[in-house]
């Protein structure tokens, strides 16, 4: 029997007024994949995941997680996946414990103190379990975000840069637990970043967005070959300039490898 | 030092240019005010002095729920939005219903607080007994907290729909119901017209009633009936208002602008 993919978008298309934010936008994402969505600002990667997410409403087309479409089954599919993103935040008043403590509840644990206690070990801060969130460093608050992403063992995990603002050890430490939890718990990411050497070392497939649509997409490998280049960085760069990807010959001469 | 000035003007000016809400609150506020205590003054001149005194003091506490009730409601989302919580809140598998019940509890808690302090200090300072009210005050406290949830809920929906623009309304809207909901004197001091505005609202009800209370003891069943039916009624045009602009924000994308802005 063959694996059913875990999302499945088809044909989303989504309209604010005379702007087109994501045009016609189909893919597919396998249970256990790390699933790198990319682009420049403005390519549609966090409308797409809102689309996903249900928090926007499409103007067309389905978003299936789980063989259920977000718009029918919204709650019951995110009480089975989760969310973290650099530009959402956690109250600041509170104590990491007690903003654990209220989305576990919100995500249905009655008695979460033993799952917030193994979490905050794992995330290799248990001392700040009472600490302001406020008073906590980037690095420390980017981990309480995913500590609070994983409150809910999510089958699917949207992270929404998740390395943005850390410095690169914390960053390498955050990438390095991800891809533990993805491992032993079988979870499907699906990731955005702007940090190129990061999708590579971290996704087994990519697409990239463009005005809301595809311009290229398969393993982070097949993508630079596609493309001619050695590192997925030059793809980036290459569609932010010109909004698609044209052949490594066409390209402008600063892209080129120096021969 | 002017260039910088100007600039820091022009900053402040294009900020009204942009918001209507914002440029129309310079004129709310002292306009609302001239209207309420031009009534409260109209009032002094037919009335005995301690009898006013006694009914300023229980306008001012039973206000102070409506306004509590309302205030939890709206401060509960703009809390949300001011520490960019709101997406992480309306990602999680909770139902509308559920949010706008724990903020309403929230009210509850809020309103009860206050009563209990601010009926603590009128009985110290004023030696007013807010439960010679008697057992009509469970009634009367009740409608009140029924309204704050509606316009609470009234007022949510257009801080979703029009975003940080939108949040004066937070404090804004219980003050432009005050002066025809016959907080501090009766309704009989209003002009007809506005009569005939103040008994469509649940909140009229509860202040006549409570000034009879304090008047003559007796309380006015009827009163407190209308008011109930009113209130249901506010609250399911609050409730369907909200559910509304909420659609629309997730069509148009206000949520997601609004918990990342």
């Amino acid at each position: 029997m063959s694996v059913q993919p875990i999302i499945e978008v088809t044909q989303l298309t989504k309209r604010f007024d005379a702007v087109t934010a994501i045009d016609h936008l189909s893919f597919s994402v396998m249970p256990g994949e790390i699933f790198g969505l990319l682009g420049p600002n403005g390519a549609g990667k966090t409308t797409a995941i809102q689309l996903m997410l249900g928090l926007i409403t499409p103007t067309s087309g389905t978003v299936c997680l789980f063989g259920l479409d977000i718009r029918k089954h919204r709650r019951a599919i995110l009480q089975r996946v989760n969310f973290s993103s650099a530009y959402v935040a956690l109250p600041t008043n509170l104590t990491a414990w007690e903003n654990l403590y209220v989305f576990a509840r919100l995500y249905g644990l009655r008695k979460p103190r033993r799952k917030i206690t193994t979490l905050l070990e794992l995330f290799e801060m248990p001392h700040i379990a009472h600490t302001v969130t406020g008073a906590l460093s980037s690095g420390q608050l980017t981990r309480l975000h995913l500590c609070k992403a994983f409150l809910n063992d999510p089958e699917v995990l949207f992270l929404d840069e998740p390395t943005a603002s850390l410095d690169p050890d914390i960053a390498a430490k955050v990438r390095q637990t991800l891809r533990q939890m993805q491992r032993e718990r079988g979870i499907t990411i699906l990731y955005t970043s702007h940090n190129m050497r990061e999708i590579e070392s971290m996704c087994d497939r990519v697409i990239f967005l463009s005005r809301g649509s595809i311009v290229t997409q398969g393993t982070p490998q097949d993508v630079m070959t596609r493309a001619h280049t050695a590192s997925l960085e030059d793809v980036f760069i290459r569609i932010a300039r010109d909004g698609r990807l044209q052949d490594i010959a066409e390209a402008p001469e600063a892209l080129k490898e120096p021969s | 030092m002017w260039l910088r000035v100007s600039a820091l003007l022009l900053r402040y000016l294009f900020l009204y240019r942009r918001s209507k809400i914002r440029a129309g609150e310079i004129l709310f506020w002292p306009v609302m005010n001239l209207i309420l205590w031009g009534f409260v003054t109209a009032y002094f001149k037919r009335l005995v002095l301690p009898e006013a005194v006694v009914f300023l003091l229980g306008g001012l506490i039973f206000w102070d729920v409506l306004f509590r009730s309302q205030m939890a409601i709206t401060l509960s989302l703009t809390e949300e939005i001011w520490v960019k919580n709101l997406l992480n809140i309306f990602l999680a598998p909770i139902r509308i219903v559920e949010l706008l019940l724990a903020t309403c509890l929230m009210g509850v808690i809020r309103a009860v607080a206050n009563v209990i302090v601010l009926g603590g200090v009128a009985y110290l300072l004023y030696a007013f007994n807010l439960l010679t009210i008697g057992l009509a005050l469970v009634p009367f406290l009740a409608s009140l907290l029924l309204f704050g949830w509606a316009l609470g809920m009234c007022t949510m929906a257009l801080m979703i729909r029009f975003g940080q623009a939108a949040e004066a309304l937070a404090w804004g809207v219980p003050f432009l119901v005050q002066p025809v909901s016959a907080v501090f004197y009766p309704v009989d001091v209003l002009p007809g017209w506005l009569q005939t505005i103040a008994y469509l609202l649940p909140s009229t009800y509860v202040f006549e009633g409570m000034r009879a209370v304090l008047q003559t003891g007796s309380i006015a069943v009827s009163m407190l009936l209308t008011a109930l039916a009113l209130n249901l009624v506010y609250l399911a045009l609050g409730a369907a208002f909200f559910g509304w602009m909420l659609q629309q924000a997730r069509e148009r994308g206000y949520l997601s602008r609004l918990g990342m802005q």
